[in-house]
């Protein structure tokens, strides 16, 4: 009561001037406070996401832990990967996994600096107008057609050069090569982002005591660099460690604990899909264990990018 | 840094300089090395592009050994080429040679006389010839080799005749999904893909604008709104297959009375659970949400904030100042980054295969929950299968694959330049 009272005093007292009655007060405006709200819900979306990744990968994961066939310790040093025999240790998997991101990062790693470095250091203005997007183009290609390209191209290929008797049809190493490709313009172009971040004052501080271009680039600015190469190349292992199609087409059908990159084997991410891609019972310990590997999957993941993060924040060389 | 070189000193006696003239020799060709190692692992990148689109062309066209069960000049009736039968021909072929079930079938389909001509000889090629593709081979052994192919054909199947097949073709594409490698078509899958997307746009292109304007613009920096902003970076790095896993326990489990339509009447047999367009395009739009965002607020950034504060000198609202001024000038850029997010769920397959797509349909999807199979999809299916001729309409099917994704590239630079505006 007493409020409106007081309100009522307060308007009457502009009125009472003439050619005064704006009201400077910051009004509610309703649909602009619902406009917002609606929008903070878009943003929270994000959140619902990753609770929903946590807590469904968790609770079939949960499920498929709590079955007494299952332990963690035989999950994570088990040998052999059978659903069918209830043997389920995800070694086999890990290592295919680990052998097809070795040998993308052996490809896209050296590769992807290099073009890197002849992108921001050495290039023409019109030569990396070339040369960027057609790398774009590489990059925007679909994984599917990655592997298609692996199996009908680089696997006869390396039979042919290193013989059809040592080289599987199905095998890790061509899916490793063309996974490289794939990370190889990812690579590239964050770390040519890094390096042309790097002031030129400092190139020309080099070139003024006598360093050749080479030095420059590789002595000078590659270490300034460093905190967005590390964090390039870690964001390349973790995307080649999700990388689904082209190991579930080119790496082999089957869980195979081996070193040995010529012969088939699957990764996690293959098991997935052949499996997913299978008719499944939604009840049975095979579904529940795709949780369980799925989860280990975006733990890495996430551990990676986290990294990554953490790396661009610690190292970063601040220039003025 | 460390391992500049060292200056030489030049005052100790005559032969410093000499020393440094060949240190700058070595210095040099060292630096030529580099350069030519830097431009040949750019070139490996370009050179990996172009052999990826040549295996594929070579893939798509080449000679194919098909045996027919009936030879093709023995069908038509005296005189003729099959090429030439008419449909009343055909007709009374079809009468004649087929069962009276299977009759009834095409009839049903579409009754024969009122295909046209072309349609009535495919049908006599395939109901009564009955072709199987023995062996097929690339453009590139087609061309070089085709003496030894020809001799190669002769012996091991000398019933089948060797013809040049362009594996993508006008059939091709307006052709549903077969087991014959001959009649198998993309349309499904293309239809499959359209919807799908088209779900993504209407899902993921608002929430993802509203995402990006709610970051950029109303949120102050405190605790909730970094969480938000963290999130967002660390979810456009999780792999696409783990997206597929939250789609299959949520959109096709959780909710499948939802996603397979069962509540909204539509309680078709076939498709009575959640492995449907509207879970696939929800999984897809999940997906690539942070995408959006990422890209929308980088555009939204790059709005000079001397128009804000011009709108709102002139008494503008918030909102008046974001609807009138910030996203005018933010759309080209928001465009351009969302058809290129749009672009990458056009082509992802994991979390679809994970989600359900359906291993074989041959009917067109014909709402958002029918069952489901996208080009990707299609590719995937036909390279698992050990056949050749798989191999070669997978090939096809990625010729169109990539020209759709050209054209929704393309569209996205058109807009682009289209509506870019220079701001000071």
């Amino acid at each position: 009561m007493a409020d409106e009272v007081r309100i009522g005093t307060f308007s009457s007292t502009i009125e009472q001037i003439p050619g005064k009655e704006l009201d400077l007060r910051k009004r509610l405006r309703v649909h602009e406070r619902l406009i917002q709200g609606f929008l903070f819900l878009c943003g929270a979306i994000s959140i619902f996401t990753t609770v929903g990744i946590v807590v469904y990968l968790g609770r079939e994961a949960f499920k498929f832990f709590a079955l007494p066939e299952v332990t963690l310790i035989q999950f994570f040093t088990g040998t052999v990967w059978q659903p069918k025999i209830e043997e389920f240790g995800i070694l086999p998997l890990l290592s295919a996994t680990l052998i097809t991101t070795g040998i993308a990062m052996l490809v896209a790693i050296p590769t992807g600096l290099s073009v890197a470095i002849y992108l921001s250091e050495y290039a023409s203005p019109r030569a990396r107008g070339i040369i960027k997007p057609t790398l774009e183009i590489l990059a925007g290609i679909p994984t599917v057609v990655l592997g298609y390209f692996a199996l009908t191209w680089v696997t006869p290929l390396l039979r042919s050069l290193i013989g059809e008797n040592v080289v599987q049809i199905y095998n890790t190493a061509s899916a490793g090569l063309v996974m490289g490709i794939l990370i190889l313009p990812l690579i590239s172009s964050m770390v040519e982002d890094a390096l042309s971040a790097v002031p030129n004052s400092l190139r020309e501080g080099a070139y003024g005591v006598g360093a050749t271009k080479l030095e420059v680039a590789t002595q000078v600015v590659v270490p300034a660099a460093i905190s967005g190469i590390t964090a390039a190349i870690i964001i390349g292992i973790s995307r080649a460690v999700g990388e689904a199609m082209i190991v579930a087409i080119a790496a082999g059908a089957g869980p195979n604990l081996t070193i040995n990159p010529f012969i088939g084997a699957e990764t996690m991410t293959g098991h997935i899909v052949r499996i997913s891609g299978g008719d499944i019972s939604y009840e049975s310990v095979e579904y529940e264990s795709l949780f369980a590997i799925a989860l280990f999957l975006f733990v890495i993941t996430l551990a990676l990018n986290l990294i990554s993060q953490r790396v661009i924040k610690r190292f970063r060389e601040v220039y003025e | 840094m460390n391992r500049m070189p060292e200056p030489v000193n030049t005052n100790s006696s005559g032969n410093g300089s000499e020393l440094f003239e060949t240190n700058v020799t070595a210095r040099n060709r060292k630096g030529v090395i580099w350069r030519v190692v830097f431009l040949s692992s750019t070139v490996v990148g370009v050179i990996a592009l172009i052999v990826l689109l040549l295996t594929i062309i070579n893939d798509t066209f080449g000679l194919a050994a098909i045996e027919y069960k009936v030879p093709l000049n023995e069908i038509a009736p005296q005189g003729k080429s099959i090429e030439e039968t008419t449909c009343t021909e055909a007709d009374v072929i079809l009468q004649e040679n087929v069962s009276k079930n299977r009759y009834r079938t095409l009839q049903n389909e579409k009754p024969i006389l009122e295909r046209s001509q072309t349609e009535c000889v495919q049908l006599l090629i395939f109901e009564i010839a009955k072709p199987v593709v023995k062996a097929t081979w690339s453009l590139s052994e087609s061309i070089t080799n085709e003496a030894e192919i020809q001799e190669f054909t002769a012996q091991k199947y000398p019933e089948a005749d060797l013809v040049f097949r362009k594996w993508i073709s006008k059939d091709f594409i307006t052709s549903s999904q077969s087991d014959d490698p001959l009649r198998a078509g993309i349309k499904t899958a293309i239809l499959g893909s359209l919807w799908i997307i088209l779900i993504v746009i209407l899902v993921a292109f608002p929430i993802g604008i509203s995402a990006a304007i709610y970051l950029e613009e109303y949120a102050s920096d405190n605790a909730v709104n970094r969480i938000i902003q963290t999130n967002i970076n660390n979810l456009a790095g999780v792999p696409s297959i783990i997206y597929g896993m939250l789609g299959l326990a949520f959109f096709v489990r959780v909710l499948e009375p939802i996603t397979s339509g069962a509540i909204f009447g539509f309680s078709d047999p076939t498709t009575a659970n959640g492995r449907t367009i509207i879970s696939a395009g929800l999984t897809l739009s999940l997906l690539i949400l942070p995408v959006i965002i990422i890209n929308a607020q980088e555009a939204i950034k790059a709005v000079p904030i001397s128009l804000r504060e011009a709108s709102y000198g002139l008494g503008a609202t918030k909102w008046q100042t974001i609807w009138f001024h910030v996203l005018p000038n933010a759309i080209p850029g928001i465009l351009t980054g969302t058809i290129l997010s749009i672009s990458r769920a056009f082509g992802e397959t994991a979390p679809l295969v994970v989600v359900g797509a359906a291993t074989y349909i041959t009917f067109d999807p014909e709402n958002i929950f029918s069952k489901f199979t996208t080009m990707p999809i299609q590719v995937y299916q036909w390279t698992a299968r050990p056949q050749d001729a798989f191999r070669n309409i997978a090939a096809a099917a990625i010729i169109v694959l990539l020209f759709l994704l050209l054209t929704i590239n393309a569209t996205a630079i058109y807009l682009r330049n289209r509506f870019s505006r220079r701001l000071v």
